[in-house]
């Protein structure tokens, strides 16, 4: 395999943001005219949200038992047990709730958009699609980028109220924390603010999760090792943009609601 | 009616197609030979808008269809009926939803009427009692014809079919002849078929037309190309790989 030098590396990379933004131009044209089946949708939020439920809960769980853990070991020290779960509140409803779903999301949903969309590019069946009179972005990719819209707020809702419940759980039942203290205290501090932070950072990773999965589907090269790559790539960069982008929102989300 | 004018088209600085011309009528039946990545393929999908060219023209029905955008171009496409190389069934669906798939999102329809056609459509391509099956249970033969099923249910005025014969058998090969002469005559449609394989052209196309290094070779009647004296196309029909051997075949 050719190696790429570094103008060419920066030239391709630039061309792949062109053809991103160039697929997001078609997905907005193509929903403001709402050229999508519900039945698509329908199977697709399936495909999305209820599918990704398990990797999600366990996600979620295991994150506010272990940041309920943590959190309890430093305020231990200072007698601040009971505010533990106001510190899991907080971050698993503004930071760790949206990211690690996300980031879940991102390897088993984005992956398998790539995967799907290109062994259909490989097999002609895009081809075909486009040769029966269909824009392969209102058939395949605008239903799937609603449903990971929509999805992906509902799973970090999810994420969250069972990380909060489980941290609960084990600050009750292994750690002796005095639970109406430790309840009490995280919804004295957890504010609906931090929530609607997460929900919407939650449906902008949603967007990216599937745009970045469709467009390396749609343009993935030929051959098994073409679809592999591209679901590689797609769960990788997809990952990659959710991080960058987290610091983005929270620095913006963060001045608009004045918490800076 | 179909036109090509001038057309150009390289991959990667590689010329595929260089000043490539011809004319096709409605209703009339086209064999396109030539060797293996001569640019058949590549030449059919320009006719669809499936590529678009470095340069020249494609008129359908006097309309140039290059530069046209991707929306544009699905207006155009409607008149066009494809079966591909592989088949291209879309692989998470049956049989019948495959077929049914252009009168779906086209046609507004009964689930009645669509099972109908779908049924009807599976007849004519003998492949009825399928509806249910999924293309992975199809064989290859099989697959070809739910593709012609697919592509000849809303009735296209133009079919066009990429190496329908590959990969199969001498005998499948001749039924899939068979059934492209019988939607040909049924449903009076431009036919274009891209082949290598010369019962094919000879028993689908009215007109054959022969694509080497990028240009349009040689281009006749069957009987007039079968019985051509040009090296090229001679040694084509005979399929000598070294055509200063000719005894090979000829004994």
């Amino acid at each position: 395999m050719f190696r790429l030098s570094p103008n060419q590396r920066v030239l391709a990379a630039l061309a792949e943001l062109g053809g991103i933004a160039l697929l997001a131009r078609d997905v907005l044209a193509s929903l403001l005219k709402w050229r999508v089946a519900g039945r698509d949708l329908l199977y697709q939020i399936f495909f999305i949200g209820i599918k990704s439920q398990t990797v999600v809960l366990i996600t979620g769980a295991f994150t506010g038992m272990v940041l309920g853990t943590q959190t309890y070991f430093q305020f231990h020290k200072v007698k601040m047990d009971t505010a533990t779960l106001a510190v899991v509140g907080v971050s698993m409803c503004s930071e760790l709730g949206p990211v690690l779903t996300a980031l879940m999301v991102s390897g088993r949903v984005g992956a398998a958009i790539a995967a799907e969309l290109g062994t259909m590019r490989v097999t002609e069946q895009i081809d075909a699609l486009r040769a029966l009179a269909t824009h392969p972005v209102d058939y395949l990719v605008l239903p799937r980028i609603i449903a990971a819209h929509i999805a992906l707020p509902v799973l970090t809702l999810e994420s969250v109220m069972i990380g909060i419940l489980a941290s609960y759980f084990v600050g009750v039942n292994v750690l002796d924390i005095e639970p109406t203290y430790l309840w009490v205290n995280m919804l004295k501090y957890t504010h609906q603010v931090d929530l609607l932070i997460g929900l919407v950072k939650a449906f902008i990773y949603g967007g990216i999760i599937g745009l970045i999965g469709c467009y390396k589907g749609l343009t993935c090269g030929l051959g098994a090792e073409g679809v592999g790559r591209a679901t590689t790539e797609a769960a990788v960069y997809g990952s990659i943009t959710i991080l960058i982008a987290n610091f983005f929102l929270t620095l913006v989300m963060g001045k608009l609601v004045g918490l800076l | 009616m179909i036109e090509v004018r001038n057309l150009c088209r390289s991959f990667a600085g590689r010329p595929v197609l260089d000043d490539v011309s011809f004319r096709i009528e409605n209703g009339e039946s086209v064999a396109i030979i030539g060797r293996s990545g001569s640019g058949k393929s590549v030449l059919l999908k320009h006719l669809i808008g499936l590529l678009q060219p470095d340069r020249g023209a494609v008129l359908i029905d006097g309309e140039n269809i290059v530069g046209m955008n991707e929306r544009q171009l699905l207006r155009v496409r409607r008149k066009f009926g494809m079966v591909f190389q592989g088949a291209a069934l879309f692989d998470s669906m049956t049989v019948a939803e495959n077929v049914a798939f252009g009168l779906r999102r086209y046609e507004h329809l009964s689930e009645e009427q669509i099972a109908s056609r779908v049924a009807g459509a599976l007849e004519v391509v003998d492949l009825a009692g399928t509806e249910e099956k999924s293309p992975a249970e199809l064989s290859g033969g099989m697959r070809k014809r739910a593709g012609l099923a697919r592509a000849i249910i809303y009735e296209p005025q133009i079919v066009l079919y990429d190496e329908p014969t590959t990969g199969l058998d001498p005998i499948v090969s001749d039924s899939i002849d068979q059934l492209m002469v019988r939607v040909r005559d049924r449903f009076r449609v431009t036919t274009v078929v891209v082949t290598h394989d010369m019962r094919t052209a000879r028993r689908v196309g009215q007109r054959i037309l022969m694509l080497h290094e990028c240009r349009v070779h040689a281009t006749g009647t069957p009987d007039e190309i079968f019985a051509s004296r040009d090296p090229v196309v001679r040694q084509f029909i005979d399929g000598v790989a070294d055509a200063k051997k000719p005894e090979l075949i000829h004994g």
